[in-house]
């Protein structure tokens, strides 16, 4: 075997599969963006429900375009994101892999990860007559202003009140920095996992932090999420120590940009593994790393949740793709254009000329297997190691 | 030493003999069903055309689409280092490669030594290959071997808008209907072709000189137009469809 798995996704998947019950006996529920500020959420006792992650669970299943399909017969265009597609898909087929999402009592959409879901939440609003709150987060292009954390800020406490209002629950302050603390807790020990992928050899792989990010997704702001980084850290560091690598003679070290194809993982950890490359680093699973803050408040929150990797302009985009390659010695980056997020791989040939390694397209879908065609990634692809060796 | 490069696609197979960097014999043969039986035969004709036996070839080495389908070579690389290291061999001046195969189309830029420096593949569709323009002759009722001929007695060239190869071809089934001339109709296909293909060129940097590879780059009326689109001019080596099979050919030689 030349790719070693990770222990302690099996505690993961163990960890995910109780949040998922726990939905199922939640009081209130609601249904929420991977970029809005779910520390609020889980400070106030209301379950979030994350249709992307219910996306990517679908999408590993193998599952993507069956799903699609059902929303594809009521209209919906194949051009739209594949998450929104399979997740819809879901609910007009009443079932999913995991028996579907808990239903809502509201929902929350912040745009800073895209605009798809203000109206895909708008037709979910529609679908089970429930209340839709849309966080409405300026686009940084450059520089953060002051003008725009005001606004996020304003709208964090709009949204305070609304959701008082459905729950009938006060909102505490002291919960919420308490949530934020422990928030702030899983994002550095994620972060720190994502790190030790600096060392030579790199005791992980991408692949390792997409399939474990699902916790600093769902559960970050509860123990769960530290009690599990904790474990795979320890577990890493102990590759370190004992000088194990995640890759057998890794021999090329390459990032990684955009969703993952999460129906493809393992035939990508494999192709990049028997040729003894090791995926070191991502800009996906980092995009989790930058919710960091001194502040302990909600201006600190609407900070965060403004500046991350899917709101900047390609210009930043670009300047934190180089300082990976730095970081991480990477000798190039894979490039996946995602046909469903238009907000990714927009811009992905620019960014090419802008940054400083080597670079490769690869055309796929996140979800959606229908877009994908083996022959075509695998000649990039090969064609890329032979021009890097 | 003499060895072998197998180049098979999508449409077509191709084959080359080298002995120390001579081409002893090359064979083009349309692809059969099965990628194994047609990766022998195109080899076999090939010795036949030298008149050498397989034990006289001491390595082979296989390209294409179907490079792994090559039970009997000894090594396979693709496509984007094959057509790189052909064109080089061929025209040593080579900084840019545009190849236009049967059903994929990529932009090579290459280095002073040849290396491969940074590629484009035109992602999942068949317009801007050669594909489309087999499409569009059979609409047209013509051969793919008569498509210059046409393009240059053009008093003009129609515009194709569609970038769908099916819908350009009821585009041009609707030009028919209306009495447009064929002449101008296949202009405004290889125009087509060519924008297609510059708007993927354009992604990288594009240096002289440029060599156009591939099926295609037979046709002179897309060479033309590309020429148009790109604003400078192209270069086509003596057999461009063998290009591929010439360089797998070449990595066969240690180095």
């Amino acid at each position: 075997m030349t790719l070693r798995k990770l222990q302690v996704t099996k505690r993961m998947k163990q960890i995910m599969a109780g949040y998922y019950l726990m939905g199922h006996q939640a009081e209130d529920v609601a249904w929420v963006t991977s970029g809005a500020p779910v520390e609020i959420l889980y400070s106030m006792d209301v379950y979030p429900a994350y249709p992307e992650n219910h996306g990517a669970l679908i999408g590993a299943t193998k599952m993507g375009s069956h799903f699609s399909e059902f929303a594809e017969r009521r209209g919906y265009s194949r051009d739209l994101c594949s998450y929104a597609r399979s997740d819809l898909g879901c609910i007009f087929a009443n079932r999913s892999p995991i028996g579907g999402l808990p239903k809502p009592k509201f929902l929350f959409a912040c745009n800073n990860i895209c605009n798809t879901v203000v109206k895909w939440y708008e037709v979910v609003s529609k679908i089970f007559k429930v209340p839709v709150f849309v966080l409405d987060v300026p686009f940084v292009r450059k520089d953060l202003k002051e003008s725009y954390i005001n606004y996020v800020e304003d709208q964090i406490y709009e949204f305070i009140q609304f959701t008082e209002k459905i729950t009938q629950k006060k909102f505490s302050d002291e919960n919420f920095r308490k949530t934020l603390k422990k928030s702030l807790k899983a994002v550095r020990l994620y972060s720190e996992i994502l790190k030790m992928g600096k060392h030579k050899p790199s005791p992980i792989t991408c692949f390792d932090a997409f399939i474990n990010m699902a916790p600093i997704v769902c559960l970050r702001g509860t123990d769960y999420a530290i009690s599990f980084y904790k474990e795979m850290r320890d577990e890493v560091l102990n590759r370190i120590k004992n000088n194990e690598a995640a890759v057998e003679d890794e021999k090329l070290r390459l990032l990684w940009d955009n969703i993952p194809i999460w129906y493809r993982l393992g035939w990508l950890a494999d192709f990049f593994a028997s040729r003894n490359v090791c995926l070191v680093a991502d800009t996906y699973t980092n995009a989790w790393t930058s919710f960091l803050t001194r502040r302990k408040d909600v201006r600190g929150l609407a900070e965060i949740y403004t500046v991350i990797y899917l709101n900047i302009g390609i210009e930043r985009m670009a300047e934190f793709i180089n300082k990976l390659s730095e970081e991480y010695d990477a000798d190039g980056i894979v490039m996946h254009s995602n046909r469903s997020c238009k907000r990714y791989s927009f811009g992905q040939y620019e960014i090419q000329k802008m940054i400083k390694i080597p670079s490769v397209v690869i055309d796929a879908d996140m979800t959606d297997q229908r877009s994908f065609s083996e022959a075509q990634v695998e000649t990039r692809l090969e064609a890329f190691l032979e021009m890097l060796t | 030493m003499i060895v072998a490069g197998l180049d098979i696609g999508s449409l077509t197979a191709k084959c080359v003999l080298l002995d120390d960097k001579k081409i002893l014999s090359y064979d083009i043969m349309k692809v059969k069903p099965n990628l194994e039986l047609t990766a022998e035969e195109i080899f076999n004709r090939t010795l036949e055309k030298a008149g050498i036996n397989s034990s006289e070839v001491s390595k082979i080495v296989a390209t294409g689409y179907g490079r792994k389908k090559v039970g009997f070579a000894n090594r396979n690389i693709t496509e984007i280092s094959c057509h790189a290291r052909g064109a080089v061999f061929l025209i040593p001046t080579t900084r840019t490669i545009i190849d236009i195969g049967g059903q994929d189309s990529k932009v090579i830029a290459v280095g002073p030594d040849g290396s491969v420096r940074e590629f484009v593949m035109n992602d999942k569709c068949a317009a801007g290959t050669g594909r489309f323009l087999e499409v569009m002759a059979n609409a047209l009722n013509v051969t793919l071997q008569e498509l210059p001929t046409l393009s240059k007695r053009a008093k003009k060239a129609i515009q194709i808008s569609s970038t769908c190869t099916v819908f350009a071809e009821s585009e041009v089934i609707g030009y028919l209907a209306s009495g447009e001339d064929v002449e101008n109709i296949v202009a405004g296909i290889h125009n087509a072709i060519a924008s297609r293909i510059a708007a993927m060129a354009n992604r990288i940097r594009i240096e002289e000189d440029v060599v156009l590879t591939g099926g295609v780059a037979k046709n002179e009326g897309v060479k033309i137009a590309l020429e148009n689109a790109l604003g400078l001019k192209i270069k086509v080596p003596f057999e461009p469809q063998i290009v591929g099979a010439l360089g797998a050919a070449l990595f066969a030689f240690p180095k």
